[in-house]
């Protein structure tokens, strides 16, 4: 029997708005996949393209970042930078041959529970239909750690 | 500062395309200034190149590095015993560059490839922004011009100026840029000094910018 | 040695001079440009010939205007300061005159970034203040810009060109008043639609005395259509047409807008032959130069003193 494919993703979730949001969402039992893995940034700002490139090259099928609502970042305009670098990250994607849409970001405030589950769902509705990660099985993932440099460490 | 912006993905694949073990070198000076080619800009090019390559079924190693400045062939020598050790193919330089040519000259038998298109010296304007201001053209006279430089700044390069294309007060090539002749008069206005405006500036001694040939400078009381 | 060419004597004896236009042929053919010459025969005192104008190649300025000078017309040569160095420069008048070219109109010129080669290298290595000035001194010291002096003794009645409807009128002003310091004789401004700005920057120049040391000579446009005024307002810099104009082309039906753009380029004229320190009109008729003569006729501008 063939196994379906069961989506990997990341989700780097703001403290203030998405991750109290996610918590709510555990605390009513309002159910979500398990596909999505959440890590714990205190703002969306935090999140630097980087990261995003490398959950990808690592693996993750697909990667998204929750802020706050446009206006109501409690860093006032951390979720704004994050928009703005989940486009720049998504517009290498296309350059790069990979799908833009398995990188987004959305807004959801911390009361809103049921957006949070709505919006994993559907990243992972969405990610399974554009299939695995196309660099699965290619070659090895990451920076290559014993050849890697730290500052001077070459 | 040098400011530059790193080659578009497709341009860099193609660069790089036949060789699989790679040394990115970032540089700290101007490029981190100006978000093109610091440590931070040489993690996201050399993660996107590597997961391009995945995807084409041709893996390539990017090794990562950042010199304090690739102007400086001290700084580049620090490079030869990773290369020595880790034997690279190529090595793409995230500096300006100046960066790739001086790798170039260190390293006989390496390919040398430059990351950045190198733009034109200037300074931040705010976040994100950068403008060029000097043509570097050998005899600065800006103090000619209340402090403005109209061969950098004026798309004519005009002394004279402004030309007659110089429209509501922005210039003729691009609406999104003020006519410096503008500024300049409005900046003359405040110093007091729109009477030397009327005097013509005679025509340019370019022997000393880069048309006079590539310029070299000596300082006797300096070298050793 | 200054030059006695039919503008320069029409122009000093007081008489209203008539210029208009001419964009030389993107190619070598020269048969309809000596047809269309034809026609401005005995109508205009001399004929623009443009310089790769708004930077699209066309045959060399200094060419056509011998051609023109074959065919019995007099050409004043525009040579910009976009496309050639001093060294070039200085070349190409010496060549002119020698084919007896006398009339030399000298500006700056387009960017190339607006032009039809925009990946090519502006050269811009002098302005044209300093262009001027060496075409001055060619022809009063018969010295080239590094004081070495030249053979033969070139004629020549120098012109430049002058924008009234740029921000700001005093600046505008001073570059003028610095083109007829460095030897401009005559001016040609751009096309004249909006008269009261055109009055604000000619007082200006009158307060600077300027309209008694150089013959302004204003420009004037036959617009042949609602399209073609749309056109050049957004790509021809420093064009200003405003929007009454445009309101009135607009108003005629699509066959009677050349008609409409020939009555408006005629009132222009007549109002400026009223206006003290105009000396003359240039007109533009971009894509309806046939037009040219019915424009003249109707502006009364007929005949043209005969001064041989």
């Amino acid at each position: 029997m063939t196994k379906e494919f069961e989506p990997q993703i990341i989700a780097f979730c703001c403290e203030y708005c998405s991750y109290a949001a996610a918590d709510l969402a555990g605390s009513i039992r309002m159910s979500y996949p398990p596909n999505v893995k959440v890590i714990l940034v205190p703002c969306s700002g935090r999140v630097d393209p980087v990261y995003l490139l490398h959950a990808l090259e690592k693996g993750a099928d697909g990667v998204y970042v929750t802020g706050c609502e446009e206006g109501g970042c409690h860093f006032l305009t951390g979720n704004l930078k994050a928009k703005k670098r989940v486009a720049y990250i998504r517009k290498m994607l296309d350059e790069m041959g990979i799908e833009q849409d398995r990188v987004q970001m959305f807004n959801i405030a911390a009361s809103d529970a049921p957006e949070f589950a709505r919006v994993a769902k559907m990243m992972t509705e969405k990610i399974r239909e554009l299939g695995p990660n196309p660099i699965k099985g290619k070659g090895t993932a990451g920076p290559q750690s014993d050849l890697s440099v730290q500052e001077g460490q070459l | 500062m040098i400011i530059g912006e790193h080659k578009p993905i497709r341009e860099l694949l193609a660069m790089i395309d036949g060789y699989n073990n790679i040394l990115m070198v970032g540089c700290k000076g101007c490029v981190t200034v100006c978000n093109a080619g610091g440590s931070k800009e040489v993690a996201i090019l050399a993660a996107a190149l590597r997961i391009a390559r995945r995807k084409q079924d041709k893996p390539v190693t990017i090794d990562e590095f950042t010199l304090d400045r690739q102007c400086e062939p001290e700084f580049i020598s620090w490079l030869e015993d990773p290369v020595e050790k880790n034997k690279y193919d190529a090595i793409v330089s995230l500096a300006c560059s100046i960066g790739p040519q001086y790798i170039a000259e260190a390293f006989e038998t390496m390919v040398a490839l430059p990351g950045l298109n190198t733009s034109f010296m200037g300074g931040t304007v705010e976040h994100g922004i950068w403008e060029e201001y000097c043509a570097a053209c050998g005899s600065c006279v800006i103090h000619n011009f209340g402090g403005l430089c109209p061969i950098t700044r004026c798309a004519k390069g005009l002394l004279n100026g402004p030309c007659g294309g110089s429209v509501d007060g922005r210039c003729e090539i691009n609406e999104d840029i003020d006519c410096v002749w503008e500024l300049i008069y409005r900046r003359m206005q405040k110093l007091g000094q729109v009477h030397r405006l009327e005097e013509s500036i005679g025509a340019k001694d370019w022997s000393t910018s880069l048309s006079g040939g590539p310029r070299r400078i000596i300082r006797e009381d300096l070298t050793v | 040695m200054k030059a006695e060419t039919n503008l320069q004597k029409i122009l000093a004896r007081g008489e209203f001079a008539v210029t208009c236009e001419y964009n030389p042929p993107r190619g070598t053919d020269v048969d309809s440009v000596r047809r269309n010459a034809a026609q401005l025969k005995g109508k205009v005192d001399a004929v623009n010939v443009n310089d790769n104008t708004n930077a699209r190649v066309r045959m060399s300025s200094w060419a056509l205007s011998r051609i023109l000078l074959d065919v019995g017309i007099e050409p004043i040569l525009q040579m910009v300061t976009r496309d050639r160095n001093r060294i070039a420069l200085q070349s190409d008048l010496l060549g002119a005159s020698a084919l007896g070219i006398q009339n030399v109109l000298c500006l700056t010129g387009d960017h190339p970034s607006k032009g039809d080669h925009p990946e090519a290298k502006g050269v811009f290595d002098i302005d044209a203040i300093q262009w001027i000035s060496a075409v001055k001194q060619i022809r009063d010291q018969g010295l080239l810009m590094n004081g070495k002096d030249i053979s033969g003794n070139p004629k020549l009645f120098i012109g430049a060109v002058a924008n009234p409807f740029v921000q700001s009128v005093e600046l505008h002003v001073i570059r003028l008043q610095k083109k007829v310091g460095a030897g401009a004789e005559f001016i040609q401004t751009q096309p004249v639609l909006d008269m009261e700005r055109f009055k604000t920057w000619l007082g200006e120049a009158a307060q600077r005395g300027l309209t008694d040391k150089c013959f302004i000579i204003a420009g004037v446009i036959a617009l042949s259509s609602v399209a073609m005024a749309q056109h050049l307002r957004s790509n021809v810099p420093g064009m200003m047409i405003p929007d009454t104009i445009m309101d009135r082309l607009g108003a005629q039906p699509e066959d009677r807008q050349l008609e409409e753009g020939v009555n408006i380029c005629v009132e222009c004229i007549e109002a400026l032959k009223q206006v003290k320190g105009v000396k003359g009109v240039h007109i533009m008729a971009i894509g309806c130069e046939e037009n040219i003569p019915e424009i003249i006729e109707k502006a009364k501008l007929l005949p043209r003193p005969d001064l041989s």
